[in-house]
């Protein structure tokens, strides 16, 4: 037997093995010696997965936390944090170490409850009325003390328009590396931070390592792994009294978009319509559909181009990069310019009139028809039970 | 009001291909431009610069000057180019460290502008980093950007919305593409650019920065690897009547837990 995993550039969602052994994307697993084994190590599919102890928490080795930054909002966590501390959970078994979160903020309310329950072990806590709303100046000095002083091995944040702006002024401040926008992390057989990040719009993946401690990363919401929340696990909390200066810049209003803004790249699900609609009114089927499996609607370029849906819908190179669970593409021929945006999907179902379209190259399950057929003939699939 | 931009060179496409006998990536014949939400940044300047000037700045090879030739096109008082062997390989954090040393250099300023972020490593950390090494605020992901007596008010873009930010200049912005339309430069423009104007040459002789925070080695990442994400090969393709591979295709998503059982 050999503990082995798919490796993360392996374009599908699993392999066959042989003899019946079939391995997924994210599984680890004992799979016995055959030629189709030892073929997929050689070409790279699959990689020979290092020996984890299952680690219960009490051989901590002290010093070398893995801290997740909590970002919060109006008091609330954003979802990126509980991914974030689902991936710090998968790392710190790999290290033998702790998983701390750190979090700034108005009131505790029940915040570091939340975060114990989806993986951290520790919780460090700033309450303060001036913590309430980010601020680029009193947030970087309060994190980059406390990392000065704690000296964790590894820190994450979101990859947000808040952990966007956070984790560079605190590297340059404590002179460390960081790692935009990464999609996958590991630990090499050094113990160190392997980050795996897309460039030129995710036509290039880039794997890279740092050199200083800590090594620290933005992780883009949406990859990573949420544990389920455990609320009879336990953590400890620590309060921690901050000296806050009064920031040089002051927020004079928060302003949500009227209409809720779309947010492909953290939607599960997307199901992206295209010209095989033929018309504006036949994206309400779309729509239904989507609303039905809780998925978000996307669209080709050419539709939003015909005004038939709006411009954050979009996905391909000129719109969003996503990477859903499933990506259903409805009648959109696939040109290169929208696969950039969709082809690392875990899985896609593509439906398309032309059986020859582009879409199919890329697709795990793949449909010739229309459209506007094979859609409500899903719909009733789905409510028919 | 004096401005000051940093720009930077890139490939004028992201569909980069990978030389599989080096590992590296193929630049050859891929045209270069300037990023485009430094472009952005420029025209911003030359919108709310009023009687000051505007100096862009970059980092880079020598031929890096072909993009100060442009912003000089479009409008820009003065260029600088950042260039030396010793820079060569720096990330993010090195980068910031160099083109802190060539704001000090250049003197007085009221504004820094900067693209949000760049098309090739796609980062955004540039922007930032510099503004902690010059002690500055920054505001990022600016859409707006209104001026009054020595104050700024901007727009920042949040994920659902966006926020009203103000401070005291001397700030530095990073800027989004919602920000402007970027003007074209002039016939005119070009010609003079070309072979009339001059672009100031600064190495590590003239900024002096320290060697161990500059270029690859001081760099604190590295790049282990770069590879292409393979693409999918071709799936199943499902046959029958639209209702059986309907029902088919549901029960397989509700056995793979991809949609929910109701």
């Amino acid at each position: 037997m050999t503990k082995v995993k798919l490796n993360d550039a392996y374009p599908n969602i699993e392999i066959d093995l042989g003899m019946g052994n079939v391995l997924r994307k994210g599984e680890t697993k004992d799979i016995p010696e055959s030629y189709e084994l030892k073929q997929a190590i050689e070409l790279g599919h699959v990689e020979v997965a290092k020996e984890t102890k299952k680690w219960d928490g009490k051989n901590a080795k002290k010093g070398s936390e893995i801290w997740v930054f909590a970002e919060q909002r109006n008091n609330k966590i954003s979802r990126v944090v509980l991914e974030l501390l689902g991936a710090a959970r998968a790392l710190s078994e790999k290290l033998s170490v702790n998983v701390a979160a750190v979090i700034l903020c108005e009131k505790d309310n029940g915040l570091s409850n939340e975060l114990i329950a989806y993986g951290a072990d520790k919780v460090y806590l700033a309450e303060d009325a001036r913590l309430k709303d980010y601020q680029t100046d009193v947030y970087t000095k309060a994190i980059s003390d406390l990392v000065s002083e704690h000296k964790p091995q590894i820190v994450i944040y979101g990859a947000t328009h808040i952990g966007r702006d956070l984790a560079p002024r605190i590297s340059q401040r404590i002179s460390t590396g960081l790692t935009a926008d990464c999609t996958c992390l590991d630990i090499d057989e050094d113990d160190l931070l392997v980050q795996t990040k897309p460039a030129f719009g995710g036509n290039i993946m880039a794997q890279i390592k740092c050199k200083t401690k800590p090594q620290m990363s933005t992780v883009r919401p949406g990859v990573m792994k949420m544990l389920p929340n455990h609320k009879k696990r336990k953590g400890s909390v620590v309060k921690i009294r901050l000296e806050i200066a009064q920031s040089k810049t002051k927020v004079i209003d928060i302003i949500k978009s009227a209409k809720k803004r779309v947010n492909l790249e953290e939607s599960g699900i997307i199901i992206s319509g295209g010209r095989g609609l033929c018309e504006k009114k036949n994206f309400e089927m779309i729509e239904k559909f989507a609303s039905l499996i809780g998925a978000e609607v996307g669209a080709s370029r050419a539709v939003v181009d015909e005004g038939w849906i709006k411009e954050d819908h979009q996905v391909g190179q000129t719109g969003k990069t996503v990477r859903p669970k499933l990506y259903i593409a409805c009648g959109i021929s696939g040109a290169i310019q929208h696969r950039a945006g969709m082809q690392n999907s875990e899985m896609i179902i593509a439906i398309n009139k032309d059986p020859n379209a582009m879409i199919f190259q890329i697709a795990d399950y793949g449909i010739v028809g229309d459209v506007k057929e094979v859609i409500p003939a899903l719909i009733k699939a789905i409510e028919g039970e | 009001m004096n401005i000051i931009v940093c720009i930077k060179q890139v490939p004028g496409t992201t569909d980069i291909k990978i030389d599989p006998s080096t590992g590296r990536l193929k630049r050859e014949g891929v045209p270069s431009i300037i990023n485009p939400e430094d472009k952005n940044a420029i025209q911003a300047a030359l919108d709310l610069k009023g009687k000051g000037k505007v100096t862009v700045m970059t980092m880079g090879p020598p031929q890096a000057e072909d993009a100060l030739r442009e912003a000089l096109a479009i409008g820009a008082t003065e260029a600088v180019l950042l260039s030396d062997m010793k820079f060569a390989g720096s990330d993010t954090w090195a980068t910031a460290n160099i083109l802190a040393a060539a704001v000090k250099k250049i003197g007085k300023f009221d504004l820094i502008l900067c693209g949000r972020e760049a098309i090739d490593g796609n980062t955004a950390q540039v922007g930032p980093q510099l503004a902690e090494n010059l002690g500055l605020p920054q505001i990022t992901y600016v859409q707006k950007i209104e001026l009054d007596n020595g104050k700024v008010k901007v727009e920042r873009e949040l994920e659902d919305g966006y926020e009203i930010v103000e401070t005291e200049l001397p700030v530095l912005l990073t800027v989004i593409k919602e920000l402007n339309e970027p003007c074209y430069p002039s016939l005119n423009g070009i010609y003079e650019a070309f072979h009339k104007r001059e672009i100031k040459v600064l190495t590590n002789k003239d900024l002096n920065v320290d060697e161990e925070r500059i270029g690859l080695e001081a760099s604190p990442t590295f790049v282990k690897k770069v590879f292409t994400p393979e693409p999918k090969g071709q799936g199943t393709m499902l046959e029958g009547s639209v209702k059986d591979i309907a029902k088919e295709l549901i029960k397989k998503l509700k056995e793979k837990e991809i949609i929910q059982k109701f």
